[in-house]
């Protein structure tokens, strides 16, 4: 940002496309089918688990673990689970994300970017 | 100095913050109007996206409604936050990725249909417009009662006050403006959360202390709550009584829905790569767990009942 930008980024400042994308594609040693595999799977585990928790013990089966309590005895684990357990599964898995798209596409684009 | 006073100094602080910060950062060019010119940081985005989230409706009313709904309340506090996940995994990125300014471009480039782009504009619009009206009541009722007028002339007020943000300053005004909001507000919320908690249960960390015990004669602070909403005829507070199938739908509801808020959405696309719409999904993310689990647990007109006249 500091440093003198080269000319058609700083003539072009709305230009909705990203040109560096598709050049680094090429020396990528993962065909895109590939990747996009791999992505694919990544999304559908990770909305298996948010269903499991939120939908799962949130709502189908609260009452069965309502007979369980949390540890210290304060709240039943099918409540826990629909009024916090599942927010805090939920940021896991934006994070567990996060770090693993990142991690593929640097991989995908060689170490490049 | 009496309440008003303070009510007064407060808020026009805030507002002048909010107005520098807007009259700071205009927008010089089409970009920068539209998507803050991809310039923001992924943390900076995040926070303003949480800043959107935690809307009039969560600040005004939805800490009272899901604390007196009790466990059919995880409703609201599943779907909204939930969507979230949907949000983050399946539309920002992407939509970040194909490049345009706004959702209804990708629907036209990607089905090559003006048809399609036309439809989902008329949707956008017709969302937007829905929740507009629901949000500007509440600005309404909000300056109804710093400013003791009627609630149509705090809605007037404050249509003219946001008028003027988004004029003056597009995307990227209103992002740095709802980044102070997002300071102010998570200060808000988490005050009272973690005082209530430490008057109630002695721990400082309201995520456990609803958890805690309760007074001297050790307690449970969810039985004591029970025990109460029995007492007073209503179902126990950590009993339900939508039935599951109910409870599926309105929470599937609410995460679509919220998956879907144009202006959230719009926000993926005023970062720099698509990486940082990744980042900022979880920061945004943070921030909506602290008004989920702390701002939206352990809130005064439920605890009015276990200690009365300490918190009003």
């Amino acid at each position: 940002m500091s440093e003198n930008s080269p000319p058609e980024s700083s003539s072009d400042p709305q230009s909705p496309t990203e040109p560096t994308e598709p050049a680094a594609l090429r020396f990528s040693s993962m065909t895109p089918q590939a990747y996009w595999r791999t992505n694919i799977i990544c999304v559908v585990s990770l909305l298996v688990v948010w269903f499991l928790v939120s939908y799962g013990c949130g709502i189908l089966w609260v009452d069965r673990l309502d007979q369980i309590r949390t540890p210290g005895g304060g709240i039943k684990l099918g409540f826990w689970f629909a009024q916090q357990g599942s927010i805090f599964v939920f940021v896991l898995l934006i994070a567990f994300y996060v770090v693993f798209m990142n991690r593929l596409d640097a991989k995908y684009i060689g170490k490049k970017s | 100095m009496s309440v008003q006073t303070w009510t007064y100094l407060i808020v026009g602080l805030s507002f002048s913050l909010y107005i520098y910060i807007a009259i700071r950062s205009r927008a010089s060019s089409t970009g920068e109007f539209y998507i803050a010119g991809k310039g923001v940081s992924p943390l900076a985005n995040g926070m303003a996206t949480a800043a959107d989230w935690m809307s009039a409706a969560s600040f005004l009313g939805m800490a009272g409604a899901i604390s007196f709904m009790g466990r059919d309340g995880g409703v609201y506090l599943m779907g909204w936050t939930g969507g979230y996940v949907l949000l983050a995994l399946l539309l920002a990125p992407y939509l970040r990725k194909f490049g345009r300014f706004t959702v209804p471009d990708f629907i036209g480039d990607r089905y090559y249909s003006s048809t399609a782009r036309l439809v989902a504009v008329f949707c956008a619009i017709f969302i937007s417009f829905t929740y507009v009206a629901g949000q500007m009541r509440g600005v309404g009722i909000v300056f109804s009662h710093f400013l003791d007028v009627n609630i149509n002339t705090g809605v007037v007020i404050g249509m003219a006050i946001v008028f003027f943000y988004a004029i003056l300053g597009g995307m990227k005004g209103i992002t740095y403006t709802q980044v102070a909001q997002y300071c102010v507000l998570i200060f808000a919320f988490m005050v009272p959360a973690i005082f209530i908690s430490i008057m109630l249960t002695g721990n400082v960390i309201p995520q456990l202390g609803l958890g805690g015990m309760v007074g001297e004669e050790g307690v449970h602070l969810l039985d004591k709550l029970d025990g109460l909403g029995e007492a007073l005829g209503f179902a126990a507070y950590t009993t339900g009584t939508k039935a599951p199938l109910d409870v599926f739908c309105i929470t599937l509801a609410l995460m679509v829905g919220t998956a879907g808020l144009p202006h959230v959405i719009v926000r993926f696309y005023t970062v720099k790569r698509v990486k940082d719409a990744r980042m900022s999904a979880f920061w945004a993310y943070r921030g909506a767990l602290y008004d989920g689990s702390c701002g939206g647990r352990l809130r005064p007109d439920q605890l009015a009942d276990i200690h009365p006249r300490e918190i009003v």
